[in-house]
């Protein structure tokens, strides 16, 4: 056995580790620092090799991608996170899907190692358009909203029969070299094609599956180049991705097939588009304020409008003013609250927030009958009881934060426009309910100030 | 080649992130996507063997070029922030107690 063989090893333990140790915020950093160190290891091994011959396009290569990831990781902040896991993603899989094209090109190579081939680079070159598509959505330089049309379904799956044809064609004649851009675009075009339909809310689904095809093509990869460390990264990613989008369409009770080609969040134009006449209640920041002050229990329940108007900060002060005049506060967090799985945790952490104070779903509804006041910021689906009461809605039966038991609910929201789902949210005209119109970030700022004054 | 040890390697470690990834608190899940997304660019491993052969092609070398720059960029950023967030998850002491 050579010596790279032994640091491999001791990377893909290191990898296992990273995982482990990211269990609980007390070790996670730890679990960084040794997923870093078993990089570093993979390379250091890599460079060993007796293969290798050429170290200057490496070097070049090595030290370009730092100064371009660096600046990336410094400066991109807190609420751009799922962009950047998006684009990260495009960069990690189109690197797998390169070296598969190379290794094609260089080899053609017949039976278990062009098949390898062909997923690595089926996976690859359509996660790194998908990926690219959903940073457009979450950049919004795309439109959030699904973009769906007549025979979409079938248009899809047409092309990624093609593409998988292409493919086994491929692997039947490797000769055939003429079939492979084909190949190459239709997997591409299957990339864009798949993102189209999905709307921004369910992001955080779609991020994760996207992180399991980039983990399973370096996987494949590993398999074409009979590498076990690539082999066994690829399958703990592989695997993390797909049991995170898992647990993100768990918290909203859809399938994966409604969420990849459901369309969901489309506006919706049902019979129930008639003018909305019921009353709702408003209150001021003065108002809002008081009733705070007063409260024995306050529930703060972040949503996607506080990442969007960067109120994280105002909101953690909010939270200080009221815990300091004895009230006790807490934060409950929707497991797809925002753009990307545990979304809402970053950005409280971001705003020093205790993790603490952040308590999941299943252990804040029961108190919620007990809460005084529940302070909804820029959600909205996610508190809507008409997923527990209207079997027609199109999110009935996904698990809600219940705010509406609290006795008041308050409820930051810019205007009476629907949420997401694109469904009417009767939470709003609820007795006990109090809208605070406006920007999320301006109302906490002039709550904060209030509270302060008195 | 020995495939069927490698299928067997793949299947093991599959079923350990699945066992590993389940015990990962809903707190952490942004940070540990980030991790996941940062160990994916493992595939600077197969870019540098591409690049490093001798008598390597041009068109190899230049898709292997590319891969090297972009595995290294989601190598690095992908870490980097990932300490970055961990940073910032703090237990306070309740103030003034």
């Amino acid at each position: 056995m050579s010596f790279y063989q032994f640091l491999y090893i001791l990377a893909a333990a290191s990898f296992i580790l990273a995982l482990k140790w990211m269990s609980s915020p007390a070790t996670a950093r730890r679990g960084v620092f040794v997923g870093e160190a078993g990089m570093l290891l993979a390379v250091i091994g890599t460079l060993m090799r007796a293969e290798i011959f050429n170290y200057e396009w490496i070097a070049v290569g090595l030290v370009l991608g730092t100064v371009i990831g660096a600046p990336i990781a410094i400066f991109m902040p807190m609420t751009g996170v799922p962009q950047r896991t998006a684009i990260s993603q495009a960069c990690g899989s189109l690197a797998s899907a390169l070296i598969g094209t190379a290794e094609y090109y260089k080899l053609k190579p017949h039976g278990f190692i062009m098949s390898a081939l062909i997923i690595e680079t089926l996976l690859g070159f359509l996660t790194v358009t998908a990926s690219i598509m959903a940073w457009g959505k979450l950049q919004e330089v795309l439109p959030g909203r699904p973009v769906t049309y007549k025979g979409q379904f079938f248009i899809n799956m047409s092309v990624l029969a093609g593409a998988i044809i292409l493919g086994v064609l491929l692997v039947l004649n490797p000769e055939h070299t003429e079939l492979y851009p084909i190949f190459v675009v239709l997997a591409l075009t299957f990339g864009v094609f798949l993102i189209m339909p999905i709307g921004g809310a369910d992001m955080p689904t779609v991020i994760a599956l996207l992180n399991s095809y980039a983990g399973l093509s370096a996987c494949a990869m590993g398999f074409a180049l009979d590498n076990k460390l690539l082999i066994i990264a690829g399958a703990l990613d592989g695997s993390s991705g797909f049991i995170l989008s898992v647990i993100m369409c768990k918290a909203m009770n859809r399938s994966f097939a409604n969420v990849l080609f459901g369309g969901f969040g489309q506006v919706q134009h049902s019979a129930a588009h008639g003018v909305e006449t019921r009353p709702v209640r408003s209150a001021t920041p003065e108002e809002a304020a008081q009733i705070l002050e007063t409260a024995n229990s306050v529930v703060i329940i972040p949503g996607y409008g506080m990442a969007v108007a960067q109120a994280q900060h105002k909101v953690r002060e909010l939270a200080d003013a009221l815990t300091k005049r004895g009230v006790d506060v807490k934060f409950a967090i929707h497991p797809v609250a925002g753009r990307m799985p545990g979304h809402m945790n970053v950005l409280l952490a971001e705003a020093d927030v205790s993790y603490d104070k952040l308590i999941e779903m299943e252990d804040i509804n029961p108190e919620m009958a007990m809460t005084d006041v529940a302070l909804i910021i820029g959600a909205n689906d996610i508190v809507n009881p008409a997923a527990e009461t209207d079997p027609s809605s199109p999110i009935a039966g996904m698990p809600i934060l219940d705010a509406y038991k609290a006795r008041t609910v308050m409820v930051i929201k810019r205007s009476m426009g629907v949420g997401f789902a694109g469904i009417d949210n009767d939470l709003y005209y609820r007795p006990n309910t109090l809208m605070l119109f406006g920007d999320a970030k301006a109302f906490t700022t002039s709550m904060v100030k209030e509270l302060g004054a008195t | 080649m020995n495939y069927e040890f490698g299928l067997y390697v793949f299947m093991l470690s599959a079923f350990l992130g699945f066992e590993l990834i389940r015990k990962v608190s809903p707190l952490l899940h942004t940070p540990l996507m980030s991790l996941t997304n940062a160990i994916s660019a493992i595939s600077v491993v197969g870019a540098i063997m591409l690049s490093g052969e001798k008598d390597v092609s041009t068109l190899s070398r230049v898709l292997g070029f590319i891969a090297i720059v972009s595995a290294t960029t989601n190598l690095v950023s992908g870490y980097w922030i990932t300490d970055r967030m961990l940073k910032m998850f703090k237990k306070r002491e309740p103030a003034g107690k």
